[in-house]
């Protein structure tokens, strides 16, 4: 039976990647259809009209949005290569911390690059905060998932992935090594890992994207003084 | 046996009723510990010190947290009676989906009724009539959101019912019409005993978010 997978996706997009990982992973042929965000197709609007975002999977035309519902998906119809823990409890702990990384992490680390001042350090120490609980949940541990690389990794992927570009554009360390010995350890295991690396975007062009968009959000960010 | 299953709850609380009514149609057997909000326990900043909220359940002394995490959670460990997900992988996607929308848009589009200022009072309905609007429209003639059954998505929509008799009065709107199928629904939802035993009555919830904020 000829299965279609098809990814409707932005080049740069966190949120995609983590689609694009979990079908690697599970050696998923796909085809990619690229969006550009100021401009979305109509194909898009119809296979997501409530949020209109992407990642959007559309499997033998049937369209799935929320990338962390597509990874619950991805790994309910693609039972090889398992990327969830097996036991209920350790599966409901592994989408507590995506809910997390989402929800509080992804946008307190923002904040951090793109405000300024007092709000600036009330930004760190609230992001430190968020991002020691990762600290903890790596301890005797290579990966968040175990010895391999599962959902909640590709879940944190983002921070693997745009945390230095934004440390870069800023010129400021959010994640220090005396900290975060162990998050900086996974940060390199998951950047080397084989099908990671194949589908990493080039830096540069994500370097210049971000640039854009934090000095979008911090000039927003300072007419509101 | 001997499965020792506890619930921190707060009775006003529309995320702990969805873990109540998950509970209750299993036929599962807890303990339930009523947690004020405003006075938590050492047992909950314990159990879960990451977000310090309610619902937790505590199932062996272990603690899930997130009520719609409580729910999977619930229909996946007691899984040989009244599922409440569906088995088709996108079927189930969709109620995700579902009860992740209910979740991002539901709570904040109700709460701004009464939290804003005049000045957005028209913004703030406008919004909350726009989302209530795309539940109607995915009802559409269905039963359940699920379909035929009572599932996932009603169980996390259904216990926002016992606000609207504070949205009919913050936001100047009746329910049933501009939500007919809504209410419908919601009326075909308290029949089931699990659904009916759980939710407060309107009115009492219109006192309690009146005292508690305030709005007197």
């Amino acid at each position: 039976m000829a299965e279609e997978v098809k990814l409707f996706r932005n080049w740069a997009g966190p949120f995609a990647l983590r689609v694009v990982w979990a079908l690697q992973l599970k050696g998923v042929p796909y085809d990619t259809i690229y969006e550009d965000l100021s401009e979305k197709s109509s194909l898009l609007l119809h296979y997501n009209p409530i949020h209109k975002k992407v990642p959007v999977l559309v499997h033998n035309g049937k369209p799935l949005a929320e990338s962390l519902v597509i990874l619950e998906y991805i790994e309910e119809t693609w039972k090889q290569t398992p990327l969830f823990p097996e036991d209920p409890y350790e599966r409901s702990t592994a989408r507590f911390w995506a809910r997390f990384g989402d929800d509080q992490l992804m946008p307190s680390v923002f904040n951090v690059f793109i405000k300024q001042g007092k709000e600036q350090e009330e930004a760190i120490a609230r992001a430190q905060g968020d991002l020691k609980y990762l600290e903890e949940e790596l301890r005797g541990k290579k990966f968040f998932s175990g010895e391999k690389i599962g959902f909640l990794d590709l879940a944190f992927g983002w921070v693997a992935n745009l945390v230095s570009v934004f440390e870069e554009i800023q010129g400021l360390t959010l994640i220090e090594h005396e900290k975060y010995p162990l998050l900086l350890a996974w940060i390199q295991n998951f950047i080397d890992a084989p099908i990671i690396k194949e589908s990493w975007p080039p830096r540069d062009k994500l370097i210049t994207k971000y640039r854009a968009r934090i000095e979008f959000y911090s000039s927003k960010e300072a007419a509101k003084k | 046996m001997g499965d020792e299953v506890v619930l921190l709850d707060f009775w006003p609380s529309v995320f702990g009723m969805r873990v109540r009514i998950a509970l209750a149609e299993k036929g599962i057997e807890y303990e339930y510990k009523d947690d004020n909000l405003r006075n938590k326990s050492d047992l909950l900043l314990k159990m879960n010190p990451v977000h310090k909220k309610v619902p937790v359940l505590i199932h062996n002394g272990k603690p899930v947290c997130e009520s719609l995490i409580i729910v999977q959670y619930i229909d996946e460990v007691w899984k040989d009676k009244s599922p409440l997900l569906p088995s088709d992988p996108h079927q189930r996607a969709h109620a995700r989906f579902w009860a992740d929308f209910v979740d991002q848009k539901v709570y904040a589009v109700g709460r701004k009724l009464w939290e804003t200022k005049r000045e957005e009072q028209e913004a703030a309905n406008k919004d909350f009539l726009e989302t209530f609007k795309t539940l109607e429209t995915e009802l559409g003639e269905k039963p359940y959101f699920g379909g035929e059954t009572f599932g996932f998505v009603d169980i996390s929509l259904i216990t926002f019912y016992s606000r609207f008799y504070l949205y009919e009065r913050f936001g100047k709107l009746s329910m049933e019409a501009e939500f007919p199928k809504i209410v419908a629904w919601a009326k075909r939802c308290l029949q089931k005993e699990s659904v009916a035993n759980t939710l407060p009555d309107q009115k009492k919830i219109y006192e309690f978010h009146m005292k508690w904020f305030g709005l007197e």
